[in-house]
């Protein structure tokens, strides 16, 4: 039973979206209006919370609240809405510059602190809005304008940094494919904590087909895994190769080679607090490995916004001091009240304050 | 039966002081605190070492406390000691410059080693000599010994035994004074609850060090201060950190929301976190953040939500708060700032006060990107001016930024609790009709936008730090950047109508205005008091008010044949007052020694003046 009915086009804003024509933005975008509008929460109780570049520009093409705040800090932001309102449906979008770099501290405070909101990183390896510096997701070696003679550094495999600051939950998806993001966005909208969901965003401009290799459709089922909850890990045009441990490390096998069978091959619990395969499968790359989509992880842990409630609500049960009067009043006070005494003067004695 | 020498006073101070180990601070509270309950106004000063465990018996590891106390207003926790408590010779070296002349000396005389006078880096082993103390009344107790020898019976260990001394120095002074044990008493028992034995034994020492003062009359002398004719009402004792986030609370009751504080740890406004965060039982809600940029941006973020929202810090903490401080000024959401000033720059002197951050915040951002700035002046009106943060910031959707300092935050005061029909009504301004909402439509009068919050129907809009046009939509359009940063300015001049003109203290016109800002107010007055006693034309003007500063400011000044401006900076609010209020001479007298002002340097400086 839906209460509302709304359709993607009721979390569209009339203005006008300025994106690149064909920048992996828009498909995210839509993907998004669309989980939001299955999602059968009020409109009103949604807040969509960006930092700055490209990618956070979004709030401003959804009818929704939102915020568009300041470079790297919109993970404390949207910390802030949700604790302050836990009722509220939180959706954090960033992008890899604004999240790994100037906001890499938020960004793994946030998930540690297993904080109930969405946050959809917009991977597009490159920062987009200052035109083409490397980004901290770039790979080494990567030339872009301000590594002319190519990048010295490794960069961040976003799931790692998830994992590694004790996440409840990470997917990952691709821009073109709509239907499989809005599929991870609806799961991580379930997820009770911080959901991130790295999308692999293509930036035409300044990184046009970065994501190609592992993204382009054609070759989809062969270059790409999606994992579901309770399936076999299987991949491949013939849905013939799958995944089995050896050894305590993932491999690539063949069905009906070498005496494997369908039985044999590993079956996906995100939900199972298993971090050794997690980033296993996370760290899966081409060409060895077919590249991991899907919600990798999704365990329970206890929810920051809601154990602050809950610790205000627990207290409150047994508190002696109910309001600021019986406070300023509590513990060591003392009365004067002698002859030589005078009346008290309010210390806001003055017509200016009583408006 | 006691024939000791007795001195009836006005006013005492005293300093405790010894080793951080040494429990002065808790000496140095219980004995302000019993002062109070007796009735005395009381003014408290901490001083404590930056670094917690500094090699111990050297200067560097000294920790002290300073209360004054009397039979009258007491405005500062005075310039220098009566009586001083040495726990080591360290301890004597660090406060023999803070001592009145002639003042009383009470030291451990089981500490006076020559282990110690080296570790303090003394060249003799006559300690009072080297310090030109001959003329001081001294009275060695041996202090340690006695703690020794009065828990002997009990089988405790050495460390705590020696935890114990500072009982036996509180009990001494509380018989020098006069003052009932009930209240330290009650506060063992309750502290130490759990630990029977350890009860038992600070509760023995108190009384030995006490019953030592009664029989050792004959060379301890006593004093008398009579309790302080003040307002009637229930009193408490409260320091500025307390009383801030005490202000803050009452500001969420009156408005009707709740509180949200997002904070990262800092010296010396770490106490308006933990005070708030004690505050569970009313509903508070504090976010200990990973850095002060988040403390502020999850404040921001708790606005937007509908919080009272206020982020607390010092200085190092405010310079990285400011990109996010102009996100808050351009999506004009309520939000305070409390800045509890220490000495800088940068780690700067981080256990000392200093009013060196008035630039920062009047100006220390991006952008034109006004805020409004308030400053408390004494401990107790903390509470006062957080609450008038928080009024201010709701009514005009506009960030305050309110100015304390390690002085008044640390520094205790008997303060008359206030009822909360007493304080004014706070009407934050929240979008009513849906139908006319625009996220910049504002209030022809004070230019506030409205509040619009996420969960309300029909309000849904979208804000930000790029400029916006009064739909709420971007605009890169020159002329609407132009017309929002003035509107931007002017609310926040605007505020000038919510808060009262400048008052006086003293004669509407003289030789000389005494110019004052923030925790200053104790040591300012009293200079000035003690001038006009003299009959000097010596007026005060101190401001609470710094940015709108309030509308009689050159009325005042014009009415003076000079004006002094006194701060704990090289002359920050001069130079903001020689912008605002030109065509004044303004004099100055600045220090940077991470000290508050002591009356008397400040009085001899106005003295030169009148002469020049
Ligand atoms: C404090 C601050 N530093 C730098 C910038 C400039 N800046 C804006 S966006 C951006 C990087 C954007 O890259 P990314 O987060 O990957 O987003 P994209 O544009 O690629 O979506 C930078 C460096 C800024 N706005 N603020
Ligand atoms: S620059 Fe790249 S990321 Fe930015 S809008 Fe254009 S295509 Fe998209
Ligand atoms: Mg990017």
């Amino acid at each position: 039973m839906t209460k509302f009915n709304y359709t993607a086009k009721d979390f569209k804003s009339a203005v006008e979206v300025r994106w690149c024509p064909g920048c992996g933005d828009y498909a995210i975008m839509n993907a998004v209006q669309k989980t939001m509008a299955d999602l059968d929460i009020a409109h009103k109780d949604f807040a969509v919370i960006s930092g700055i570049g490209c990618s956070s520009r979004f709030p401003y093409y959804m009818s929704t609240y939102g915020f568009h705040t300041i470079h790297g800090r919109a993970a404390a932001i949207a910390s802030g809405v949700k604790s302050a309102n836990p009722d509220l449906t939180v959706w954090v979008i960033t992008g890899d510059g604004d999240s790994l770099a100037i906001g890499g501290n938020h960004f793994i405070h946030l998930v540690r602190r297993n904080i109930n909101l969405n946050l959809i990183l917009f991977n597009n390896k490159i920062y987009g809005l200052t035109k083409g510096q490397y980004s901290p997701t770039s790979d080494r070696g990567v030339i872009t304008k301000t590594s002319p003679f190519g990048t010295i550094e490794d960069s961040f495999v976003p799931g790692q940094l998830v994992l590694g600051s004790r996440g409840t939950f990470f997917a990952r998806a691709v821009d073109s494919n709509v239907k499989h993001t809005q599929e991870v966005l609806a799961e991580a909208a379930q997820h009770q904590g911080t959901s991130v969901v790295e999308v692999l965003q293509n930036c035409v401009i300044f990184n046009d087909g970065i994501h190609d290799y592992v993204a382009d459709p054609k070759f989809r089922s062969e270059r790409q895994i999606f994992l579901r909850k309770g399936q076999p890990m299987i991949f491949g045009e013939q849905e013939d190769k799958g995944l089995i441990l050896q050894n305590g490390q993932l491999k690539v096998v063949k069905i009906g080679e070498n005496g494997v069978t369908r039985n044999d091959i590993l079956v996906h619990d995100p939900s199972e607090d298993n971090l050794g395969l997690q980033v296993q499968l996370i760290n899966m790359a081409l060409p060895e490995f077919p590249v991991a989509m899907g919600v990798i992880r999704s365990v329970e842990a206890p929810v920051y916004d809601q154990e602050m409630k809950k610790q205000i609500e627990t207290i409150q049960q047994k508190r002696k001091i109910t309001c600021v009067d019986e406070l300023l009043q509590s513990g060591n006070t003392w009365t004067v009240d002698g002859e030589n005494c005078s009346e008290p003067v309010k210390f806001f004695n003055n017509k200016c304050f009583n408006n | 039966m006691k024939d000791a020498k007795v001195i009836e006073l006005e006013e005492v101070a005293i300093r405790f002081s010894g080793d951080s180990g040494d429990g002065m601070q808790l000496t140095g509270t219980l004995f302000s605190d019993t002062s109070a309950l007796f009735g005395n106004d009381i003014s408290t000063f901490p001083d404590y070492p930056s670094e917690i465990r500094a090699p111990q018996g050297t200067v560097g590891g000294v920790s002290g406390f300073q209360v004054q106390f009397g039979k009258k207003k007491i405005t500062t926790p005075g310039d220098l000691a009566h009586v001083l408590v040495a726990m080591n010779p360290a301890a004597l070296k660090a406060n023999a410059a803070f001592m009145n002349p002639g003042g009383t000396i009470i030291f451990d005389v089981d500490s006076f080693s020559e282990k110690n006078f080296e570790k303090a880096q003394f060249k003799t082993n006559d300690p009072f000599a080297e310090l030109k103390l001959e003329d001081f009344e001294k009275i060695a107790v041996p202090i340690t010994s006695m703690t020794k020898e009065s828990l002997k019976e009990l089988e405790l260990d050495n460390k705590s035994v020696l935890r114990c001394k500072n009982m036996f120095a509180l009990g001494l002074i509380c018989w020098m004074f006069d003052r009932p044990l009930d209240y330290i008493e009650g506060f063992i028992q309750k502290k130490f609850g759990k630990k029977p034995v350890i009860a038992e034994a600070n509760l023995k020492v108190l009384h030995d060090g006490y019953n030592y003062g009664m029989n050792m009359q004959h060379m301890t002398p006593q004093y008398i201060v009579h309790p302080a004719p003040i307002e009637k009402g229930i009193y408490r004792n409260i320091n500025g950190n307390n009383a801030t986030a005490w202000g803050f609370i009452a500001a969420a009751e009156k408005a009707g929301l709740e509180l949200f504080l997002g904070s990262y740890p800092i010296t010396p406004a770490t106490d308006v976190l933990q005070a708030l965060a004690e505050r569970k039982d009313l509903g508070v809600k504090t976010f200990q953040a990973e850095d002060e940029i988040a403390g502020i941006c999850t404040s921001i973020g708790a606005a937007f939500a509908g919080d009272l929202a206020i982020t607390s810090t010092s200085g190092p903490g405010f310079a990285l708060k400011s990109e996010a401080l102009g996100l808050s000024v351009m999506a004009e959401l309520p939000l305070v700032v409390v800045n509890v000033q220490r000495g800088g720059p940068s780690t700067g002197l981080p256990t000392k006060t200093e009013q060196s951050d008035l630039l920062q915040t009047l100006y220390g951002r991006n952008g034109e990107s006004p805020v409004v700035v308030l400053a408390a002046s004494t401990p107790s009106d903390c509470f006062y001016y957080a609450f008038l943060a928080a009024k201010i910031a709701l009514e005009r959707m506009v960030p305050v930024v309110l100015l304390t300092d390690g002085f008044l935050g640390n520094g205790s005061e008997p303060w008359r609790v206030p009822k909360m029909d007493e304080l004014p009504s706070i009407t934050p301004r929240k979008a009513k009709d849906p139908q006319t909402y625009k996220a910049y439509k504002r209030d022809p009068e004070t230019f506030a936008r409205e509040w619009a919050i996420p969960g309300m129907e029909g309000f849904q809009h979208r804000i930000g730090g790029l400029e916006k046009n009064e739909a709420g939509g971007v605009s890169h359009d020159p002329e609407n950047h132009q017309k929002n940063s003035e509107i931007r300015a002017a609310k926040v001049e605007k505020v000038v109508e919510m808060i009262p003109e400048l008052e006086l203290i003293g004669d509407p016109e003289g030789d000389l205005l005494v110019v004052g800002w923030g925790g200053t107010y104790g040591h300012m007055i009293s200079s000035v008091r003690a001038m006009q006693k003299n009959g000097k034309k010596v007026s005060l003007a101190h401001f609470n008010y710094i940015k709108p500063l309030p509308k009689n400011t050159a009325e005042i000044f014009s009415r003076f044949k000079k004006i002094v401006v006194c701060e704990l900076n090289l002359g920050q609010f001069a130079s903001y007052l020689r912008d605002k209020m030109p065509g004044f001479q303004y004099h100055q007298v600045n220090k940077m020694k991470g000290l508050p002002f002591s009356v008397h340097e400040l009085v001899e400086n106005f003295e030169n003046l009148l002469e020049a």
